[in-house]
């Protein structure tokens, strides 16, 4: 869907993705990250599990709600990506102490 | 990394980094008040000036020259003394001035003399079938996207919309390398008609030449199909295709990206969270905070700057910022006050840069059938209720948008209302016969973002806040 732009030269920051390394770069968002890394990040909603991926990607929206570093339902669109970040798709409600 | 606020006190709490925002807290800042600017971003900007400060968006011209504006404004700011948090949520505000800011999974909290909410705007609700399919976003967050982390569109793309957010988007895409393959612009004919009585000031505003030429740019290399009236999104789990009526003729493409523009809205639950009376705006169809002509809200001490105050853009927000600011110190120092502009000059400049608004509101003013769901169409997104569900509820016996709550959870889910409440007025409305100002809002509370209860429960207690709960 989204591909980088050569001009690009931010050092790369490696994150994990359901426990598969993903390539990001220094300044993404953790939503940026997984729509750029054209995995499926689709997470499942909590009401009827449909699929969604970010909408708005300013944080108004709760569509790129992730768990990150084991806490769940973080907005990932205002979370930058740090290196070594594990990072799981929600599939339907987050669970009890996460 | 994340850093409480240094003082429990401030002269002046800013909250929000955008063009309002920045230039609220250098001004309060630079006149020896003592200021705090909190903002949720990453970094400073808000969302026109997005990642101004780290943008891996080298060539200048493929943003314009409007977007580096902001990197001036960030640089007087970093020159003043103002004490600024990003990444810091401010979640609870109320009458006393008293904040509650959530900074790197911890609550701090602070109070003001003086609050200057410039918390921006959103893109309004296009409410079409299948809008939560993945594929469909924003022209905002492909724009987020594009300046944070040079990301531009890949795969079969569509825009569709209106406004002027639309057409800059398409020409820094184009610019970026990336791929439209066709522009849905869904605009009234009825509104160039509607429009041309205040086409004079905005033949004369700076809006019209840039937008003249950013059209011209995009028509160029993209296909445009103008007078679209009907448009939805199909796909199963992920978006397929669009289809969409103009000129009476139904055609279906297939998509992969569909980015929606229907312009934007004051982002306004902070504000009504602490208490700030709001009134619907006819024109911008939207909720606006009631202002005096100084910003101030109807809470002592609470201003507002910035699209948040009605939508204005930019260079209005600038003028705003710089005006609840000169508020701020009329109250607090009036001896600095007189060094800055008068507030005669400040509002002379903000009508100049408010010049031409009129046009665009009317001639971008968005249809009803995008604004006014129907059937299966979803209306809240996070608790899953469509239109018909609204309407069904409305039959037996939901008045306005709170009873409505207790029906169908709407506006009740993490984004509190922010995709949903303006179509559940404008629908619930037109169902019942009366004005989206007799319809009412969501009463919106704190926490207005979500917060964790471990977060909560690590707050610092009194003996006297424990006694209040605790039973025995």
């Amino acid at each position: 869907m989204f591909k980088r732009s050569e001009q690009d030269k931010r050092p790369p920051v490696q994150i994990f993705v359901d426990g598969v390394a993903v390539a990001a770069r220094q300044g993404d968002t953790v939503s940026a990250a997984l729509l750029a890394s054209s995995r499926d990040v689709r997470r499942s909603t909590a009401v009827s599990g449909a699929p969604r991926l970010p909408y708005c990607m300013m944080g108004v929206c709760f569509d790129c709600l992730v768990t990150i570093d084991g806490v769940g339902n973080r907005q990932g669109c205002l979370v930058p990506v740090a290196e070594g970040m594990q990072i799981e798709i929600q599939k339907g409600k987050r669970e009890i102490g996460k | 990394m994340t850093v409480a606020p240094k003082r429990e006190d401030y002269d002046v709490v800013v909250i929000g980094a955008g063009p309002a925002g920045l230039t609220a807290a250098a001004t309060s800042a630079e006149s020896g008040l003592s200021t705090l600017l909190l903002d949720e971003n990453i970094g400073p900007g808000g969302q026109v000036f997005r990642a101004i400060s780290s943008t891996p968006v080298t060539e200048h011209s493929q943003l314009g020259a409007d977007y580096w504006v902001g990197a001036d404004l960030v640089k007087t700011l970093r020159a003043s003394t103002a004490e600024v948090i990003h990444r810091a949520t401010v979640w609870s505000l109320d009458r006393n001035l008293d904040i509650a800011v959530s900074i790197g999974g911890a609550s701090a909290f602070v109070k003001a003399q003086r609050v200057i909410l410039a918390t921006g705007a959103l893109e309004r609700p296009f409410p079409i079938p299948d809008w939560t399919l993945p594929g469909v976003m924003t022209a905002g967050a492909a724009q987020t996207m594009l300046k944070s982390s040079a990301l531009v569109p890949d795969g079969r793309t569509v825009i569709a919309g209106q406004g002027p957010l639309l057409w800059l988007l398409a020409a820094q895409i184009l610019r970026l390398g990336g791929r439209i393959d066709r522009i849905l612009d869904t605009t009234e004919r009825g509104n160039y008609f509607a429009a041309l009585p205040h086409a004079f000031a905005f033949l004369t505003s700076p809006y019209f030449a840039k937008g003249l030429s950013m059209m011209r740019e995009v028509k160029a290399k993209v296909q445009v199909v103008s007078g679209v009236t009907e448009l939805a999104a199909s796909g199963d789990g992920q978006l397929a295709s669009v289809s969409y009526v103009a000129g009476g003729k139904r055609e279906t493409i297939p998509v992969d990206l569909l980015l929606l523009h229907q312009g934007v809205v004051p982002n306004v639950n902070l504000a009504m969270a602490a208490g700030v009376d709001h009134r619907w705006d006819d024109l911008q169809l939207c909720w606006s905070p009631v202002l005096d002509a100084s910003g101030n809200s109807s809470v002592a001490g609470i201003a507002i700057a910035g699209d948040g105050a009605g939508i204005g853009g930019a260079n209005a927000a600038v003028v705003r910022g710089r005006i609840a600011a000169r508020a701020a110190m009329e109250a607090l120092a009036p001896a600095a006050a007189a060094k800055l502009p008068t507030m005669a000059t400040l509002r002379a400049d903000l009508a100049k840069a408010e010049r031409g608004r009129v046009f665009i509101d009317t001639l971008f003013r968005p249809a009803p059938q995008f604004r006014i769901p129907v059937g299966d169409t979803i209306v809240c997104r996070c608790e899953e209720v469509t239109a018909k569900d609204v309407l069904d509820a409305v039959a037996i016996g939901a008045t306005g948008p709170n009873q409505l709550k207790a029906y169908r959870r709407t506006g009740m889910g993490p984004c509190q209302g922010r995709l949903c409440g303006l179509t559940v007025t404008e629908l619930m409305a037109q169902a019942r016969g009366k004005t989206p100002q007799e319809i009412g809002y969501y009463r919106l509370r704190a926490p207005v973002k979500p917060i964790t209860l471990a977060e909560l429960a690590a707050v610092p207690k009194t003996e006297a806040d424990i006694k209040a709960v605790v039973r025995g």
